[in-house]
């Protein structure tokens, strides 16, 4: 019993986890209809920059959280350069866009082990996560809770964010039909590098809270974008809902199909995309099909 | 007529004696590389490149005849069956690929085939009773065609250079075919072509069978080359790999996508022997493909050569690549 | 193009010279002999860049110990990059043999590398000294040009089983390892050894190579009172720390790469209390492995682990090897003898010797992971001395049973 409920706790961490990764590639997709495979290095780029700083490589140790902003805001604006002087330059065209996002992913993964050496970082626990929560049914992780929690108030701050503000009406209005948006006067050209900012800045968001758990090592960017590719196939490209519900089905999918059905664990994962690229290619919650 | 087939000519020469001049096997092996790789581009250039369908999951089925090929081996069977059966898998799993990707296009067939390209890559890594998992398959011998040693590097590469030269020629056809040309259609005007009355889903999935053909023949000269098959070919890296090679070289051309196989392995296997940083380096040629020659490594070549040969009229060259999609 | 030919004549001319040089002019000892020429196959970019680097640390430095010279003659080093697949290997194989024809191999890293070109050396008749584990490189299907200087997959798992049985008193052991060749093959002489001395393994975990988060797989240990774990690369890092975090207490044994000493910077006070045994500890109290640490921190500043032991001796073993051939190679097969006949008494690891498959006969330490004055080191608790391959077994009744595997030995229901 207690196997069953470790895994579903930890189900949900990782897919908070992945949402946090995924909620910035699924609006990205869905407003700039970029495949944006620099993701998963931006998640490493994230990771690597905080435990820089959570474990004071360069003499400078800061408080986890702190290491965590710096970090998200060095690749936000990694991402807005990105966005700026390259792929503005590629409106609509995926072959150039595919060649330029996987360029820059080697030359990040590269740049990662030039710069920090093979070594895979320990990123310590945050102050005062260090411990269990003890419920009756169990001991969990503290930190694994609070990576729940902390993917929650992100996911309701986003929800804010697109459903309250004037910049989220001009968000949701370019995803869905971005000639309209352009054509009542919003500045899609400005708000596409918001974007791309916001979801570079979620992805290494994502990477440094995900350091405790995974770890910081060379080659996480290749095994973290092709389950960010799944939630947002699964959930739908643009919608913040579908990349929520897409990330926890993952997140279930991953840890049971590992511990259950370990020889066909990557099929498991798999093939839930598949049927619904093929059922509704618009994904559980996309509006329209890519 | 002879401005066109004087390149051509010697570039076949040049090909045929090339043993003889490259100094050393290690170089003929590299170049046999090239070769079986540049038939995996041009696969793919089939449907990248002429359909305007780009699939990000083709390390696949490359690896699908590779696996066959080791497997039957490793069952007893000889040269032939695994070649054949290869073939034959390598072609039915590609109509499979093609009845689920061809249902979308675009950024969706890009997903499509991603997502395919995995779920084979997660059946070699993981079905392990199959595939030996990490641990892969070993392909003890080469075949011996008609009494020819293929474990001999430069038999090897005659062979190699015979099949490239007939998959070369038969994507010319191909592109000059009316089946190509209604590709083309489909690709640039799709919505036309079905009002023409044009079958485009038939189309393209012709075309995704020839391609399917290609890969399948690269695969099983890519065992044989290496003598060992991992789940690593079929990783998404190696999709990438080949499709960096079309995207760099020019795709929907016919040399684009041999120039780009070149330049791949070329950085890859001999310049990583010189600059430690070439996954870098590699990124970094991509990017500036992107930014100098948008249109690929051949056309971006010619339309600088003509802008430095016809003085007259540099605008009306950079009109012509402008307008095209 | 044009810079391939000019590199590809620059080196036609320097071999023309050499050519003229030996043939034409009977020259005295010291400049008759060309350069030794070493290559290493190693991974230096890419997921398991980790090891590969400390490869080339390990040679280089043994290298500028010895000022570049064996047995008189001067060494050019050629390190390649494999990228760490078996394809680029293979490639890298025939650029270090087909062009730089040099005269012996170090390396590769992984077994699944060594797999794809074992053949390949065989039939260029190569030697090769290789750190990485496929049991049957040296046991069934042994190649004559193959010499393995660290340890088999298993030689360092017999005597540890032998210590938890034996001092540990662990009674039901999990074991956990990736899911290839080298971790089946470690948990399989683990469990041969463990369950002759009267233990019993309860469950088997096959985690795949890649494997982002441990949880699933922590989650299924249970009803047992010790771990075993055999992986490798950044891999022990990551699963003590989900261990840890699963709030599992059992003790945890592990081989030589499961506690490597070069995880020690990276590990956290979550490993501490594991054991591991290593054919070479960083605190082995000699003074040619205070020569080797001090020279590595000098040039690296970084402790040696596992991979860089390994390969600085595996280029001491070359160095020797030349040494006795009489720093000849021109035959191979006498070079190989003379490298399997190389008995060093004084390593970083300890006395070595090879067995007549090449595998190495040598210490074996038992460590366990403690904390002192706040740093982590693994402080050696146990030497079994001499172990080879075969560990305490009849070689023979040792061969005629099949190659450790996943489901060998089989688990006991």
């Amino acid at each position: 019993m207690t196997f069953y409920l470790v895994l579903t706790v930890n189900s949900v961490t990782f897919g908070g986890l992945l949402f946090l990764l995924s909620a910035g590639f699924s609006l990205i997709f869905g407003l700039m209809r970029i495949p944006n495979l620099t993701h998963g290095s931006l998640f490493m780029i994230g990771a690597y920059i905080g435990a820089t700083f959570v474990i004071g490589l360069l003499g400078v140790k800061l408080n986890f959280w702190l290491a965590a902003i710096l970090a998200t805001l060095a690749v936000a604006l990694l991402g807005a350069l990105a966005e700026r002087l390259l792929l503005r330059r590629l409106p609509g065209d995926q072959l150039a866009q595919v060649l330029v996002t996987l360029g820059l992913s080697f030359m990040a993964a590269d740049a990662c082990l030039a710069l920090w050496g093979g070594d895979p970082l320990n990123v310590p626990t945050p102050d005062g996560l260090g411990g269990f929560v003890r419920t009756g049914i169990g001991a969990f992780p503290l930190y694994r809770v609070a990576v729940i929690a902390i993917a929650v108030v992100f996911a309701v701050a986003l929800w804010l964010l697109l459903d309250r503000t004037r910049l989220g009406a001009m968000i949701r209005a370019g995803v869905d039909d971005p000639d309209m948006a352009r054509v009542v006067g919003i500045r899609v050209s400005q708000l596409f590098t918001i974007v791309f900012a916001l979801g570079a800045g979620l992805a290494a968001f994502a990477g440094i809270i995900g350091g405790p758990i995974l770890s910081v090592y060379p080659g996480l960017d290749q095994d973290m974008l092709p389950l960010a590719l799944v939630v947002v196939i699964l959930g739908g490209s643009g919608s913040l809902l579908g990349s929520f519900v897409g990330s926890i089905v993952v997140g279930f999918l991953y840890n049971f199909g590992q511990a259950l059905l370990p020889e066909l664990a990557y099929f498991v994962l798999f093939l839930p995309m598949l049927l619904v690229l093929l059922l509704r290619p618009q994904g559980l919650f996309g509006r329209h099909v890519p | 007529m002879i401005a066109r087939t004087l390149p051509i000519a010697v570039a076949v020469l040049a090909l045929l004696t090339l043993p003889l001049w490259i100094g050393g096997t290690y170089y003929v092996n590299v170049t046999s590389q090239i070769l079986f790789y540049a038939i995996f581009a041009l696969g793919l250039n089939v449907l990248a490149g002429y359909g305007g369908l780009v699939s990000l999951g083709h390390a696949g089925l490359f690896g699908i005849s590779s696996y066959v090929v080791g497997y039957m081996l490793q069952l007893g069977y000889g040269h032939t069956a695994a070649i054949l059966m290869a073939l034959a898998v390598g072609n039915v799993s590609m109509a499979i690929y093609a009845l689920l990707s061809l249902r979308s296009t675009g950024i969706g067939f890009i997903m499509i085939t991603l997502a395919l390209g995995q779920i084979l890559w997660g059946l070699a890594y993981r079905w392990i009773s199959v595939t030996g998992g990490d641990n892969g398959i070993n392909v003890p011998t080469r075949p011996a065609p008609f009494g020819l040693s293929l474990a001999d590097s430069g038999n090897f590469y005659y062979a190699t250079l015979v099949v490239f030269l007939l998959s070369v020629i038969a994507v010319a056809i191909f592109a000059r075919s009316p089946l190509g040309a209604a590709l083309m259609g489909t690709r640039d005007q799709p919505r036309r072509m079905n009002a023409l009355g044009y079958h485009v889903l038939a189309i393209r999935f012709w075309a995704c069978l020839f391609s399917g053909l290609l890969t399948s023949v690269s695969g099983i000269l890519f065992v044989y080359y290496t003598q060992f098959i991992s789940p690593q070919t079929l990783a998404l890296t190696s999709s990438a790999e080949v499709l960096l090679m079309v995207i760099s070289g020019g795709p929907g051309t016919l040399l684009g996508p041999i120039v780009g196989a070149g330049l791949v392995v070329v950085v890859k296997n001999v310049v990583s022997g010189f600059i430690e940083r070439w996954n870098f380096l590699l990124g970094a040629i991509f990017v500036a493909i992107v930014i100098l020659m948008p249109e690929g490594l051949v056309p971006g070549t010619v339309r600088l050569w003509r802008l430095a040969t016809r003085k007259r009229a540099p605008a009306k060259a950079e009109i012509k690549t402008e307008g095209k999609p | 193009m044009s810079r391939k030919l000019t590199r590809r004549q620059m080196m036609a001319a320097t071999a023309a010279g050499a050519a003229a040089a030996t043939f034409k002019f009977p020259m005295p000892a010291i400049a008759q002999a060309a350069p030794f020429k070493l290559g290493l196959l190693t991974v230096k970019t890419g997921p398991l860049a980790q090891g590969g680097i400390q490869m080339e640390q390990g040679v280089v430095t043994f290298l500028k110990e010895k000022n570049y010279t064996f047995a008189g003659r001067k060494v050019d080093f050629i390190s390649a990059d494999t990228g760490g697949n078996p394809a680029g290997t293979k490639t890298k194989a025939q650029e270090l043999i087909e062009r730089d024809k040099v005269d012996a191999i170090l390396g590769p890293l992984a077994a699944f590398e060594l797999l794809a070109i074992t053949d390949y050396v065989r039939d260029q008749k190569t030697p090769m000294l290789s750190l990485a584990g496929a049991e049957d490189m040296t046991q069934r299907r042994p190649n004559p040009y193959f010499l393995r200087p660290a340890a088999s997959s298993s030689q360092a798992m017999h005597p540890m089983a032998d210590f938890a049985a034996k001092e540990l008193k662990l009674k039901r052991v999990v074991t956990i390892s990736e899911d290839f060749a080298f971790g089946h093959e470690q948990m399989g002489g683990f469990q041969q050894t463990f369950e002759e001395a009267g233990g019993r393994i309860v469950n088997k975990i096959w985690p795949p190579l890649v494997t982002p988060d441990y949880t699933p797989f922590v989650a299924q240990i249970a009803d047992c009172d010790g771990v075993c774990q055999g992986f490798a690369g950044s891999n022990p890092l990551r699963f003590m720390k989900t261990y840890a975090a699963a709030g599992l207490k059992y003790p945890v044994v592990s081989g030589e790469t499961g506690g490597d000493d070069a995880l020690l910077r990276s590990f956290g006070d979550e490993a501490l209390g594991l054991y591991s045994c290593c054919p070479y500890t960083l605190d082995h109290n000699t003074d040619s492995n205070k020569r080797f640490v001090a020279a590595m921190v000098k040039d690296y500043g970084v402790e040696p682990g596992f991979y860089a032991a390994g390969l600085y001796v595996a280029a001491a073993v070359v160095a020797a090897g030349l040494e006795k051939s009489g720093g000849k190679t021109d035959d191979k097969e006498a070079f190989v003898k003379a490298l399997k006949a190389v008995d060093l008494k004084d390593t970083p690891r300890g006395p070595i010797k090879f067995d007549h498959l090449g595998n190495v006969v040598g210490d074996f330490y038992i460590r366990h992971l403690e904390k002192v004055n706040g740093k982590l080191v693994n402080k050696t608790i146990k030497t079994y001395k001499n172990v080879s391959q075969f560990w305490t077994y009849d070689e023979k009744k040792f061969l005629q049973q099949p190659v450790y595997s996943r489901n060998y030995p089989p688990l006991k229901t």
